[in-house]
C-alpha cells in the first residue's frame, strides 16, 4: 500500500516539473539542442516509476525510439546507446574527445590505491625480482655513514636545544633515507630547493658538522651572517638554496631554476622538497602545472610523511595521496616507500634520467613517517599515540633497515658501527661547543645585504648607531663584537 | 619616432594642424631641415616597449613573462612585437597564477636569469605578493648575500578610468615599506625608458609601478634619451619645475596634474618648485629637504590612499629634517579613503584633481580661507 502510494506521489511529483518542459519541447521545432538532456515522454516516465519508483531516469531505448518516431531531424544524431560514440568525435579546443551515451562519473578514488615501489623489505632483505638501481659498496657506506650522522646529529642539536644552548631545532628522525638517498642519486651540479627538513642533502654535498653548528648558533662564523633561525642552512657552494620558512614557495622557485637550467642547456636537473602539507598551497597547483606546461626539468619530492605539524592527510587532502595529483598536470609520477634507501635511490636516479633527457618534471611521492615532533615548539604526544610513535621510531627505522642491508652484505659490522657512531658523537660534540664560543656577527652586518650596494639612508643609520652606542655604552651587550 | 612621422606628414600646410602636433606656425621647409635638433616625441608606450627591447637585445639573460605578454602584444600592448623577435623562450605568455609565475620568476632570478614579470594590474600582484616580498625582497639578506634577485616586477598601477575599485588600488606605499625592493613610478616617456633600463640592469628585486593613462602620452624626449645606453640614476628625483614659494611633490599621473596646478598658480602670484619623485624608494630625501627649505611650504600630492601613504613620509622626513624652516604645516592630498567607485562623477571625486593641488598650495600659502578639516 505504501509502495503504491509513494509510487504514484512519485509519478505526480515527475509529471509535474516535466510537464513544463514537455510543452516546451512540443513547440520547440529544434530538436537537436535537446540531444544531451534526458527529457522523459509520459509511457516512458510512468513504465519506469513502476520498475523503480527512486529512479529519476528514463530508460534510454524508450527515449529514443519515442523520439525517432516524433521527428526526422534528430533521427541523424543518434546511434545504439549502448556503444561509445564513436561517429561523433569533435575537436574542442584541447584536442579530440571520444563522446559516450553513457553519462559517467569518474569516480573519486581508486579501486586501489596507487602501489608503492619499494625493493628491500622490512628486514632491510633484497624482495625477489626487485628491479633497482645497483650501489657499490663505497657508495652503500657513504650512505650509511650519512644517515647515522644525520640521525645522531639530530639527536644532539635536539638536546642542545632542550639545553637552552640553540634556541630552535627540527629533526629529521624517520626521514634519513630520504635525505640521503636523494642526495646520493644526484649529481652536485643538480639544484636543490628543500623545504626545512632536507639537511641531509646538504650533508652528502659535503656541510660540515661544523658548518651547521655555526648556524645554528647564529654565529661569526656562519654563512648566513646569523640572520636566520636554526636550520635555516643554505650553501651555494653546494647548489643547495636557502631555506625558507615560508611553505612550498620554493616550488615555483624550483621551477624558474629549471627553466634557466634548460634555456642554458645545462646537463642538470632541479630537485625540490616538500611535505604533505605543502600540497595544500597554491604554489603547489602553479609550479606542478607551469613545470608540465613549460616541460622543466624538475623532481618534485614529497615527503608525505603523515603530519603536518598536528594536521594529519586524512585532513590534508581528499585524494589518493600525492602521487595521483601528478597525472592532473600532466606530470609522470611514482609512489616509493620512502624509508627504503634504495627505493629512493633508484627512482631519484630515474627520475633525473627522465627530467634531463626529455625536458620534463617528474613528482615523487616518498611514504614515511614522521618520527620527531614538528619541531622544539611542538610536543606530538598530544595529539598522536606514543606508541605509534615509537613503533615507527624502532620497527621502520630506515637506518637500521638498511644497515641490515649492507651487512647482508658483508660491507659492514658491529665494530664499524661503534666506530662511526663514536666519531661523529666526538666531532659534533667539540663542534657544538667550539660554534658556541664564537662570538656573533659584527654589528655591520645588520645593515648589509639589504640591497647589492648599502643605501645613503641605511649607512646613516649605522652612522647614528655607532654614535649612540659609543655614548650609551651601558645600554649595550658586552659581548657583541661592534 | 612617431614625432618624426608625424612632422613629415604635415610638412604640407595644413594638414600640420590635423597631426595634432602643438606647433606653432613654422614654414614645413625649416621643419624638415631643423629635423635633427629639435625635440621627438614618444608615448610612454613605445618608451616601455623600446627600453625592453634594447635591453632583452643587450643581454640574453632578459626574458619577459606574464599573461597576454606574447601573441597578444602585451594586455597594453606594452611587449608589442617582442615575441616575434626574441621567441618563445624569451617571451613567456604564462597560465593564470601570479603566485605561481612570479614564484618562477623570483626562481629563474635566483639561478642567473633577469626576468621581467609583468602584472596585468599591480592590484593582481596581491595574489602575488608573497613570492614578491619574502622571496624576492628578503632574499639577499636572508641568505646573506649567497641570493641575489636580479628581478623586476612592472606593469600598470592606481587609478584608471572606471575600472572600480579592485583594479584602481595604488601600491607605491605597500612595496615601498619593504626593504629590500626599489620601487619606481615614472611619469614621462624619458622617466619611462630611462628607469626601466635602470631597473632592468640593477641587481636588486625593483617593482615599477606603470599608470594606464599614461601610456597613450606624447612627451618629447631627447636625443641623449633615444640611445640605447641611456639609463637614469634610481633614487634621484627630478625637479621638473623650479619655483621658491612652495613645493609640490608628485609621482606618475599627478606630476602632470601638479605642473597644471603649477600653472595655475602662477597666474595667482605663487611661484610653485614641482619635484617628480620617479623614485619611492630609495626615496630622494635631500632633493625634498633642499627643496622645502628653498620654499619653506609643502605640498604632497599622490593618487593613493592617505593614511600610511607616500605624502605621510615626505612629510616626517621633513618635519625630522626639515622641521625649523616650515613656515606652515605640510598639506598632503591623496585619494579618498575609500574604494574607488565605479559612477564617473563618484571617480572623480575620489581622486585628487588640479584644483585640489591648487587649494591645497594655497592653504599652505596662506592666501584662501582656511577650510574646514576633512574627517
Amino acid at each position: 500500500m505504501a509502495v503504491c502510494l509513494r509510487t504514484s506521489r512519485a509519478i505526480i511529483n515527475c509529471l509535474q516539473s516535466k510537464v513544463g518542459l514537455l510543452s516546451m519541447i512540443s513547440q520547440s521545432s529544434c530538436w537537436s539542442s535537446l540531444t544531451h538532456h534526458c527529457e522523459p515522454t509520459f509511457s516512458s516516465l510512468r513504465a519506469q516509476n513502476v520498475r523503480d519508483p527512486d529512479a529519476n531516469f528514463c530508460d534510454k531505448a524508450t527515449l529514443y525510439s519515442s523520439r525517432r518516431f516524433e521527428s526526422v531531424k534528430a533521427e541523424k544524431q543518434f546511434n545504439s546507446p549502448d556503444e561509445v560514440d564513436h561517429y561523433q568525435i569533435l575537436d574542442f579546443p584541447g584536442g579530440k574527445v571520444a563522446f559516450t551515451s553513457e553519462m559517467r562519473f569518474i569516480s573519486e578514488s581508486p579501486v586501489e590505491r596507487a602501489h608503492c615501489y619499494r625493493v628491500l623489505d622490512n628486514d632491510g632483505q633484497l624482495i625477489l625480482r626487485s628491479k633497482f638501481k645497483k650501489v657499490s659498496e663505497e657508495m652503500a657506506i657513504k650512505m650509511y655513514s650519512d644517515m647515522v650522522t644525520l640521525q645522531t646529529m639530530d639527536a644532539f642539536f635536539y638536546e642542545a636545544q632542550r639545553q637552552g644552548r640553540i634556541s630552535f631545532y627540527a629533526t629529521t628522525i624517520g626521514e634519513e633515507a630520504i635525505n640521503i638517498a636523494s642526495a646520493a642519486a644526484l649529481t652536485f651540479d643538480d639544484l636543490v630547493f628543500p623545504q626545512y627538513r632536507e639537511p641531509g642533502v646538504l650533508l652528502w654535498r659535503g656541510f660540515t658538522l661544523k658548518e651547521f653548528a655555526n648556524q645554528c648558533f647564529g654565529n661569526k662564523a656562519d654563512n648566513g651572517k646569523g640572520r636566520q633561525m636554526p636550520i635555516h642552512y643554505g650553501s651555494n657552494k653546494h647548489n643547495y638554496f636557502t631555506v625558507a620558512a615560508t611553505i612550498a614557495t620554493q616550488l615555483p622557485h624550483a621551477v624558474g631554476a629549471a627553466y634557466s637550467l634548460k634555456m642554458d642547456r645545462r646537463n642538470a636537473c632541479v630537485i625540490t622538497y616538500f611535505g604533505d602539507g605543502g600540497t595544500s598551497e597554491g604554489d603547489f597547483h602553479a609550479a606542478l602545472n607551469l613545470a608540465a606546461v613549460r616541460e622543466v626539468p624538475v623532481i618534485f619530492l614529497c615527503r608525505n610523511n603523515g603530519w603536518a605539524i598536528s594536521t594529519p592527510t586524512t585532513d590534508q587532502f581528499r585524494s589518493d595521496g600525492v602521487v595521483v595529483k601528478g597525472r592532473g598536470y600532466g606530470i609522470r609520477s611514482i609512489r616509493v616507500d620512502g624509508n627504503d634507501a634504495l627505493a629512493i635511490y633508484s627512482s631519484v636516479h630515474a627520475a633525473r634520467e627522465m627530467a634531463i633527457s626529455e625536458q620534463r618534471p617528474i613528482l615523487i611521492e616518498a611514504l614515511t613517517y614522521r618520527v620527531g615532533h614538528h619541531s622544539t615548539s611542538d610536543d606530538s604526544t598530544k595529539y598522536r599515540p606514543v606508541d605509534e610513535i615509537e613503533w615507527w621510531r624502532s620497527a621502520r627505522d630506515p637506518v637500521a633497515r638498511f644497515r641490515k642491508w649492507i651487512e647482508s652484505n658483508g660491507w659492514w659490522c658491529s665494530e664499524a658501527e661503534s666506530e662511526l657512531r663514536n666519531n661523529v658523537k666526538t666531532q659534533l660534540l667539540q663542534a657544538i661547543q667550539e660554534a658556541e664560543k664564537v662570538e656573533k656577527s659584527p654589528l655591520a652586518e645588520l645593515f648589509t645585504d639589504v640591497y647589492d650596494v648599502p643605501p645613503l639612508n641605511l649607512s646613516e643609520q649605522e652612522k647614528l648607531l655607532r654614535e649612540t652606542i659609543r655614548r650609551h655604552p651601558q645600554d649595550y651587550p658586552q659581548d657583541v663584537p661592534i | 619616432m612617431l614625432g618624426v612621422i608625424r612632422r613629415k606628414i604635415g610638412a604640407g600646410g595644413s594638414s600640420l594642424l590635423t597631426s595634432g602636433w602643438s606647433f606653432q606656425s613654422r614654414p614645413a621647409v625649416s621643419a624638415w631641415r631643423s629635423y635633427s635638433s629639435a625635440a621627438k616625441e614618444m608615448t610612454v608606450r613605445d618608451a616601455l616597449n623600446s627600453a625592453l627591447d634594447e635591453e632583452m637585445s643587450a643581454d640574453p639573460k632578459v626574458f619577459l613573462m606574464g599573461e597576454e605578454v606574447g601573441e597578444y602584444q602585451g594586455a597594453y600592448k606594452i611587449s608589442k612585437g617582442l615575441l616575434e623577435k626574441y621567441g618563445p623562450e624569451r617571451v613567456l605568455d604564462t597560465p593564470i597564477t601570479e603566485a605561481g609565475f612570479t614564484g618562477i620568476g623570483v626562481g629563474a632570478a635566483y639561478y642567473g636569469l633577469r626576468p621581467v614579470v609583468e602584472f596585468m594590474t599591480f592590484n593582481f600582484s596581491m595574489q602575488a605578493i608573497d613570492h614578491i616580498i619574502n622571496s624576492a625582497a628578503k632574499s639577499n639578506y636572508m641568505s646573506a648575500g649567497q641570493i641575489s634577485v636580479p628581478i623586476v616586477f612592472r606593469g600598470p598601477n592606481g587609478a584608471a578610468a572606471g575600472v572600480g575599485a579592485q583594479h584602481s588600488h595604488c601600491f607605491a606605499a605597500w612595496f615601498a615599506s619593504c626593504p629590500g625592493l626599489k620601487v619606481l613610478a615614472p611619469y614621462s616617456s624619458e622617466d619611462a625608458r630611462g628607469l626601466l633600463k635602470a631597473a632592468i640592469r640593477d641587481p636588486d628585486p625593483v617593482v615599477f609601478l606603470e599608470n594606464e593613462l599614461l601610456y597613450g602620452e606624447s612627451f618629447p624626449v631627447s636625443a641623449e634619451s633615444l640611445d640605447s645606453s641611456f639609463c637614469l640614476p634610481i633614487g634621484k628625483a627630478k625637479i621638473e619645475r623650479e619655483g621658491k614659494d612652495v613645493t609640490i611633490t608628485a609621482f606618475s599621473k599627478m606630476v602632470g596634474y601638479a605642473l597644471k596646478a603649477a600653472e595655475i598658480l602662477t597666474k595667482e602670484g605663487i611661484s610653485a618648485e614641482v619635484i617628480n619623485l620617479r623614485s619611492i624608494r630609495p626615496l630622494d630625501r635631500s632633493t625634498i629637504n633642499a627643496s622645502v627649505r628653498k620654499t619653506n611650504r609643502l605640498v604632497t600630492v599622490e593618487e593613493g590612499f592617505p593614511q600610511h601613504g607616500v605624502g605621510a613620509e615626505i612629510c616626517t622626513s621633513i618635519v625630522e629634517e626639515s622641521f625649523g624652516y616650515l613656515d606652515a604645516p605640510v598639506e598632503r592630498i591623496a585619494g579618498a579613503d575609500v574604494p574607488m567607485p565605479y559612477a564617473a562623477n563618484l571617480e572623480r571625486l575620489a581622486v585628487p584633481q588640479v584644483e585640489d593641488i591648487v587649494r591645497a598650495a594655497k592653504r599652505a600659502c596662506y592666501r584662501s580661507v582656511p577650510l574646514a578639516a576633512v574627517a
